[in-house]
């Protein structure tokens, strides 16, 4: 068993226009079960942040309990990282993303630490609105203790114990449709080709991003009798739409033909190209959206793709009116503006 | 071992020695076929020092051995593929470490030469392990005229057969120009001595030294089954036409004969100041040895500009460390005489032109002559083949380079029962070349006794071991170190240029030795893809640390390997595809850059990669 990884790498691996290579991505060597699908995404994640070129000190990493919630060890060794308790890393993030709006959040949770014990918490981050990206590992079970199901878990899948889920599941993305998400979309670990721009385009979306990825768990969920198995969800996969990000600046270059591609600017001025399919509707209609998914449900399908975007959406700060200032920046100055201020700010209140 | 072509479960399919391509596109659909990892030559080319040693010696096997201490086994199987490990620890041209997997993910390759010598300097005695001799002969003769390395290998393949063998060379002892031209601060004479011992000392082989072979018609009629002819390419270049060139004769010497003189002692010094023309390894040995000699000021001249000298980057930079300087693009124009005495040569300064088939011309600068002052000259620019004893109206065939008409495969002759080998052959190579034609002419010979086809040669033994030990663990070494290439300690200077038969390089001690072995990245321990076991969980592409493995839609082999997750540019690496899988992808590894680390094995879960111990050892005469 290796305990660390090789440090060669190809010697013509790709620079990005920081001039890193995917290295000054990397984290250590992971620690979960051979095939799990949390190291495909995690893989996603460092490439997603590698062809956007985010210095890797912009981003912070956080987390709350699982494997799900372990894997930010295995990507970024050289952003701000927090690992919180089960279920709370939205509190964290919330307070981070207050005191410095500067940097990139990503929260990275499991469908345990989120639709279970970290329910409240999601709920309340999403309707805040947060400028983040969510990323729920949805393996259907907890992975961490031993694969119990957990509550997305389909009524009727089956694990590797083999009884029957007898609950009614949590789909999380409908959830946060309904809780007013700015940006919702479902992906599967197995399938970087969709995966990679998701994340992308996740990142920047400002506001709240929620992304599910479905992703096996190879030791307790992969049972084809699994909704949340390789073979499982690759049978049942939908895809609502294919998609180009395409970041601010680069010249569109995909080619293919004009009036299949529909773009939809972001606020950074990128791009999210959908092409293949004309479902304009559903990408900016939070109501088709959630008829897809109803739809997609009853017809035992997982749908993915980006689900719903709204370009405009406003966030925490906005809705605050908050300083553009990160607090640690701020002086004393700013910080004790003296009696006057406060006298008519006391004024004010009366 | 096992037969490659015993197997009736078909793991590998015999296809005689010559790799085939492997990758075939499939012009229809444009795609790469899958491929067919039962060519025992698919899993050779991937280990590349050994595809690239003429011999083919299994080395990461031995490097293994090294690692393990165990040196005598290390040597032994050396001996069994290039027979002098000793010597070719030493001297060898080593094409196998700019073939070096490592050499392409870092600086440097594995020092694989000299490990050879480590297995040499560490071994215990071999002569009671080496394969007995049959006492009982197999009743068949065969002469081997010279005792260079081509023929002493056909001796010691052929002996252990129970061949009865006549060795004919014009000089005291065995090794041809191993013993006559390597100097011996390069290769010391007990080294010689010994390798050539465990040939000749151990019956079956009778010596006729100090016999030159006159006319070779003469062995012809003598009755022998078969001849075989290693007589090297004994002749040096001279510069016959050069102005001053006779009147200079005292003081110019030939740069091969005047190494043999010096190891046959008839040379004992040199003057101060000395100019050694050429740019090859000959004229690398002539100026260090004239170092030794005496020669204070001694100096090498090369037409050529240095980066395309023919000498080996290490031995260029030996000689240059021994303060000797090079002077490049310089072309001889006269020999400068003074009263019967050389005083010095001119030379014309010139620079390379290229024409656009990259063909290179010297032209001059038009600059004045360079005087270069000198009291001796040696000239080593080139050797020629010679075949004074073989009557121009011999039945043996030679071509307009005066070079004898060969099959290049069994290395028979125009005249049956005569075959060629060594620099005899195709002219000047080096010593694994030679050992390589020594058991290529004693397989064709044998075939050829015992009256069976030439062309249906012996099939290489190949074997395969599964590496796993336990739940993620391995027999091999998997893990990657990180350490450069060790330096091997040599003499001080002063004292090294004092004597010419001080060995320069000392030799590894066993520590710095073993992480030098462990350096070596494995490559016959091969990554074996299922593709039926394979569910496509990505997780070996994401562990892969030099991002060789990708699961992508087929496509023509050019335009695919564009599409890899890093392009796979090195054509002469090889791409693994695979069958296609249940997505419709198929998954390609670039041979290239694989550590073989075997993370993509640790990290599947159900056992789609495994790590298999890929073993290929070539054909001697007398397998089947
Ligand atoms: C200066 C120099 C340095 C070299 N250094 C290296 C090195 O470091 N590494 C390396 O790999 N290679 C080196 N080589 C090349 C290498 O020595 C030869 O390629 C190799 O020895 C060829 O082997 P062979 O068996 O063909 O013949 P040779 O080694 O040339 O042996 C031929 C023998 O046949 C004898 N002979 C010839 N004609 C007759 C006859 N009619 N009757 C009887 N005997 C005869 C000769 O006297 C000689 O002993 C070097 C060559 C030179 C010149
Ligand atoms: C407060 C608290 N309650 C319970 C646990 C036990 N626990 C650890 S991980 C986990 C579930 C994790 O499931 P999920 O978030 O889906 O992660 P996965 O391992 O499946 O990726 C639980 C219940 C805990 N660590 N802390
Ligand atoms: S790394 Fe080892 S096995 Fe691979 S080519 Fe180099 S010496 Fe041979
Ligand atoms: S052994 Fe496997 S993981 Fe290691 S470099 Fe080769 S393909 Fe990559
Ligand atoms: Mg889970």
């Amino acid at each position: 068993m290796s305990y660390t990884r090789p440090t060669f790498r190809h010697p013509e691996a790709h620079k990005n226009q920081l001039g890193y290579t995917r290295t000054a991505y990397e984290g250590s060597i992971s620690t979960l079960c051979a095939g799990c699908g949390h190291d495909s995404i995690v893989n996603s994640i460092i490439t997603a942040f590698f062809e956007m070129s985010i210095e890797p000190h912009r981003i912070v990493k956080l987390s709350g309990i699982g494997c799900s919630s372990k894997t930010p060890a295995y990507f970024l060794n050289r952003s701000h990282g927090f690992n919180s308790v089960h279920g709370r890393m939205p509190s964290v993030a919330t307070g981070a993303n207050m005191a410095n709006r500067e940097l990139i959040y990503l929260g990275v949770s499991g469908d345990g630490d989120t639709a279970s014990i970290g329910m409240g918490q999601f709920t309340h981050v999403v309707r805040r609105n947060l400028d983040m990206v969510y990323i729920v590992m949805n393996n259907g079970c907890y992975g961490l203790t031993k694969g119990q199901d957990s509550a997305t878990a389909d009524k009727g899948s089956k694990s590797r114990k083999g009884a029957p889920v007898a609950l009614e599941s949590i789909d999380l993305c409908e959830l946060a449709l309904g809780l007013g998400a700015g940006f919702v979309a479902r992906g599967f670990s197995g399938d970087k080709k969709q995966l990679v721009p998701m994340l992308k385009a996740a990142i920047a979306h400002k506001g709240l991003a929620f992304v599910d990825v479905v992703s096996p768990c190879v030791t307790f969920n992969n049972a084809p009798t699994s909704t949340k198995s390789y073979s499982w969800v690759r049978e049942h996969m939908e895809i609502t739409n294919t998609f180009d990000f395409i970041p601010l600046r680069q010249e569109i270059t995909t080619d293919y033909p004009h009036g299949s591609s529909i773009p939809v600017t972001l606020h950074d001025g990128s791009m999210i190209s959908l092409y293949k399919r004309e479902d304009k509707e559903i990408i900016t209609n939070r109501q088709e959206a959630i008829n897809a998914l109803e739809q997609a449900r009853s017809a035992s399908q997982v749908l993915t793709g980006i689900l719903f975007l709204n370009p405009d959406s406003s966030d925490f700060h906005d809705i605050n009116n908050t300083i553009t200032t990160p607090l640690n920046r701020l002086g004393e100055k700013e910080l004790c503006p003296g009696n006057d201020i406060l006298q008519a700010f006391n004024d004010s209140l009366r | 071992m096992q037969k490659a072509h015993d197997r009736d479960d078909t793991v590998f399919e015999p296809t005689g020695r010559r790799p085939r391509p492997i990758i075939a596109t499939n012009r229809e659909q444009l795609t790469v076929k899958p491929t067919n990892i039962k060519n025992p030559e698919y899993f050779h080319k991937v280990i590349d020092c050994q595809f690239a040693c003429p011999a083919h010696t299994a080395v990461p096997e031995y490097i293994r051995l090294i690692l393990h201490e165990q040196y005598t086994d290390a040597y032994l199987l050396n001996w069994h593929s290039n027979v002098f490990p000793g010597i070719l620890g030493r001297v060898c041209d080593r094409p196998c470490e700019p073939a070096c997997r490592r050499g392409r993910v870092e600086e440097d390759p594995v020092a694989i030469c000299r490990l050879k010598r480590v297995a040499a300097d560490h071994r215990d005695d071999v002569l009671p392990l080496l394969p007995p001799v049959p006492r009982g002969k197999n009743g068949k003769r065969v002469a081997l005229v010279g005792a260079g390395p081509a023929s002493l290998t056909v001796a010691r393949d052929l002996a252990l057969l129970g061949y009865e063998l006549d060795l004919y060379d014009d000089q005291s002892k065995a090794g041809g120009f191993i013993r006559s031209q390597i100097p011996s601060f390069r290769l010391p004479e007990e080294v010689i001595d010994t390798e050539m011992g465990y040939i000749l000392d151990r019956g079956g082989i009778t010596t006729r030294f100090n016999t030159y072979v006159a006319d070779l018609q003469d062995l012809i009629e003598q009755g022998y089954d078969a001849i075989f002819v290693g007589t090297g390419a004994p002749r040096g270049r001279d510069l016959p036409d050069l102005p001053g060139r006779s009147e200079a004769d005292k003081f110019v010497h030939i740069g091969i004969d005047w190494l043999a003189g010096v190891v046959f002692r008839h040379v004992e010094s040199i003057s101060r100041r000395v100019l050694v023309l050429g740019g090859g390894n000959t004229a690398m040995d002539c100026c260090r040895t004239a170092r030794r000699l005496g020669g204070e000021d001694v100096t090498v001249v090369v037409r050529s500009p240095q980066s395309e000298m023919k000498a080996s980057e290490w031995e260029i930079e030996d000689a240059m460390a021994e303060d000797i300087p090079i002077i490049d693009n310089h072309v001889p124009l006269e020999f400068v005489v003074d009263d019967g005495i050389l005083v010095g040569m001119r030379f014309d300064r010139v620079e390379p032109q290229y024409d656009k088939n990259g063909r290179r011309r010297l032209v001059s600068t038009g600059e004045e002559p360079v005087f270069l002052p000198c009291d001796e000259v040696l000239l080593a620019i080139g050797q020629q083949n010679a075949f004074p004893f073989i009557a121009p109206d011999s039945a043996i065939e030679f071509n307009d380079k005066g070079l004898p008409v060969l099959d290049p495969n069994t290395l028979q002759s125009s005249v049956p029962s005569v075959f060629f080998g060594g620099d005899a052959a195709f002219g000047p190579g080096n010593i694994i070349i030679a050992v390589e034609h020594g058991h290529q002419a004693a397989i064709s010979i044998d075939l050829f006794c015992r009256g069976e086809d030439l062309h249906r040669r012996p099939a290489p033994a190949v074997s395969l071991a599964d590496q796993k030990l336990g739940f993620h663990d391995w027999i091999y070494d998997s893990q990657v170190i990180e350490d450069g290439r060790q330096v091997v300690p040599t003499v001080d200077k002063a004292k090294s240029l004092h004597d010419r038969l001080i060995e320069v390089e000392l030799g590894f001690p066993s520590t710095v030795g073993k992480t030098e072995a462990k350096r070596c990245l494995n490559c016959d321990v091969q990554t074996v893809f299922d593709y039926s076991l394979c569910i496509e969980c990505d997780a070996c592409v994401d562990i892969c640390p030099t991002t060789c493995i990708n699961f992508t839609d087929n496509g023509e082999e050019d335009e695919l390997r564009e599409r890899l997750l890093v392009p796979a540019r090195n054509k002469t690496q090889d791409l693994y595809v695979s069958e296609t899988l249940p997505t419709g992808r198929v998954m390609v590894k670039d041979e290239d850059v694989c550590l073989h680390c075997g993370m993509c094995a640790e990290r599947c879960p159900t056992a789609a990669w495994t790590m298999v111990k890929f073993v290929y050892q070539s054909a001697l005469a007398g397998d089947s």
